[in-house]
């Protein structure tokens, strides 16, 4: 176990929720680049990260989701993804001060490898050149998130491993009848193997369809490893209302459900789309009470 | 009629280098190419579709069946164009304004090929006046709208307004998909059909066309 993890064991561990729409409510426009804000707007992007240190993260983690080069270059920023992920780790770091963790947000390209889109190669660059820049600024750990293809983890699983930081890697299970496996038909099982064998030092699942799903996908995941396991639901499906997106899990709805998913085994817990600090708020009140219902 | 299951074989299989020989057999066989596409690739890539929606396909096995068909279509296309048949229907795609993601867009441009469309593939981010000049020029019978994020969602709604404007909007059908689109949204904007993921964009877009 990577000692940087092992002090945040066994859990359960607070991590933090959505970025994007707490940006947006910091003013970032719709196709605007997140990421690009970690140098254009710093200050709105540490409010982002401190709001969640102040609901009571225990880690949170970059605004780096999209800042690998091939992301950033579809917004013409492609020459500067090492200062947007420096800035990022810095924004949160001085966010954390010495009250969470902070975990670097890496996710994938957008770019597939079986429709030869990318390969193998660009891929270890693109995501040496991120983890490089994140793991320079002294976070605490790198979490690969949101991410599909065991073909494109693999390079980017390289590449972050080789910073001598700990790693976490979080697939998206919302695929197949049962929205059990990821779009490229990977079930937690396999998953588990094939992270393992990587080397992932924790490992999970986040996004997909709402934390209902999530609790038994987490008891297949724990069932395969005894690695911790990163798990950030989304806050349900969207509807759409009136032509705009509408999340309809509440903090305590989620709230209610964070006991089960602990103890389906979650090492570290927080929300993925449509959550808020307000989740986070919500799953530590919930916790404190010793998850009555 | 000639038999095509070889070929259909190849196709579910995701087997290119079969497909196409299997092809050529059929065709030096004297198989009408019309008919290798109507009783051959189609039924195939149909059933790679429900494969898909049942859950035994993913997304791997789409794409290499796509392969495979998109390899056929490049030994036939030559001759059913000697033959003056036209493509099962010319398409128009792209991602709303805004929006900058294509994984589910590309995978809808390589199963409509598969299944014998044209595909004009705009790219992300594409303006209403780039899709209404697209159609236009191209003489577009379908129109797809692709948007991963919530907040893109309404650039739909100002594509499909924007071709009303245009007075276009009966010169075209639109269909539209992604993450987080629905059949409700598709009523509410007035789209055409919505489909639910890439192998039912394939069958809305035969329904669209009629075929």
């Amino acid at each position: 176990m990577h000692a940087l993890l092992r002090d945040l064991l066994p859990g359960p561990v607070i991590t933090d929720g959505a970025w994007g729409t707490q940006l947006q409510a910091q003013g970032l426009a719709a196709g605007e680049c997140p990421d690009g804000w970690n140098l254009t707007q710093p200050a709105r992007v540490e409010t982002v990260a401190r709001a969640y240190v102040e609901a009571g993260s225990q880690v949170i983690l970059t605004n780096t989701f999209g800042a690998n080069r091939l992301r950033l270059a579809a917004h013409g920023l492609g020459n500067q993804a090492a200062g947007i992920n420096r800035a990022g780790a810095q924004i949160s770091r001085r966010a954390a001060g010495s009250r969470a963790r902070v975990f670097a947000s890496i996710g994938p390209t957008g770019k597939m490898l079986a429709l030869g889109e990318t390969n193998e190669a660009e891929l270890r660059e693109v995501f040496a050149e991120q983890a490089n820049a994140l793991a320079a600024e002294g976070v605490d750990a790198l979490l690969l998130e949101t991410f599909s293809d065991l073909g494109e983890i693999r390079p980017a699983l390289a590449a972050a491993k080789a910073t001598g930081l700990p790693v976490v890697v979080s697939l998206v299970f919302d695929s197949g009848p049962a929205r059990d496996r990821t779009m490229m038909g990977t079930t937690p099982e396999q998953a588990v193997a094939a992270l393992v064998e990587a080397g992932a030092d924790a490992l999970g699942a986040n996004c997909g369809r709402g934390i209902e799903g999530y609790i038994p996908i987490c008891r297949r995941l724990r069932a395969a490893t005894d690695r911790p396991l990163w798990i950030k639901p989304n806050a349900g499906l969207p509807e759409v209302v009136d032509g705009r997106a509408v999340y309809r899990t509440s903090p305590e709805q989620f709230a209610a459900r964070v006991p089960d998913l602990i103890a389906a085994g979650a090492t570290f817990v927080g929300g993925c789309c449509g959550s808020s600090p307000a989740f986070i708020a919500a799953m530590i009140r919930r916790l404190a009470s010793g998850g009555r219902k | 009629m000639h038999d095509f299951s070889k070929l259909q074989e190849a196709v579910l299989a995701g087997n290119s280098a079969a497909a196409v020989a299997a092809a050529r057999q059929a065709l030096s066989e004297g198989a009408d190419p019309l008919d290798l596409v109507l009783h051959g690739i189609s039924p195939a890539m149909a059933e790679v579709g429900r494969l898909f929606e049942a859950g035994d396909y993913f997304v791997p096995e789409l794409l290499i069946s796509a392969r495979a068909t998109k390899e056929v279509f490049v030994l036939i296309r030559p001759l059913l164009a000697k033959q003056g048949a036209q493509p099962t229907g010319r398409v128009v795609l792209g991602t709303v304004q805004g929006d900058l993601h294509d994984i589910g867009k590309n995978l809808v441009a390589a199963l409509l090929e598969g299944g014998g469309f044209e595909v004009i593939d705009l790219g992300v981010s594409v303006s209403p006046e780039k899709f209404i000049a697209a159609v236009a020029d191209k003489k577009a019978q379908i129109v797809g709208l692709s948007a991963l994020l919530t907040t893109t969602l309404p650039a739909m709604k100002t594509t499909l307004d924007a071709f009303r404007s245009a007075g276009l909007r009966d010169r075209v059908k639109v269909m539209i998909g992604g993450a987080p689109v629905t059949q409700s949204f598709a009523d509410t904007i007035g789209a055409d059909g919505y489909g639910e993921n890439a192998a039912s964009a394939v069958q809305l877009a035969r329904r669209l066309v009629g075929v």
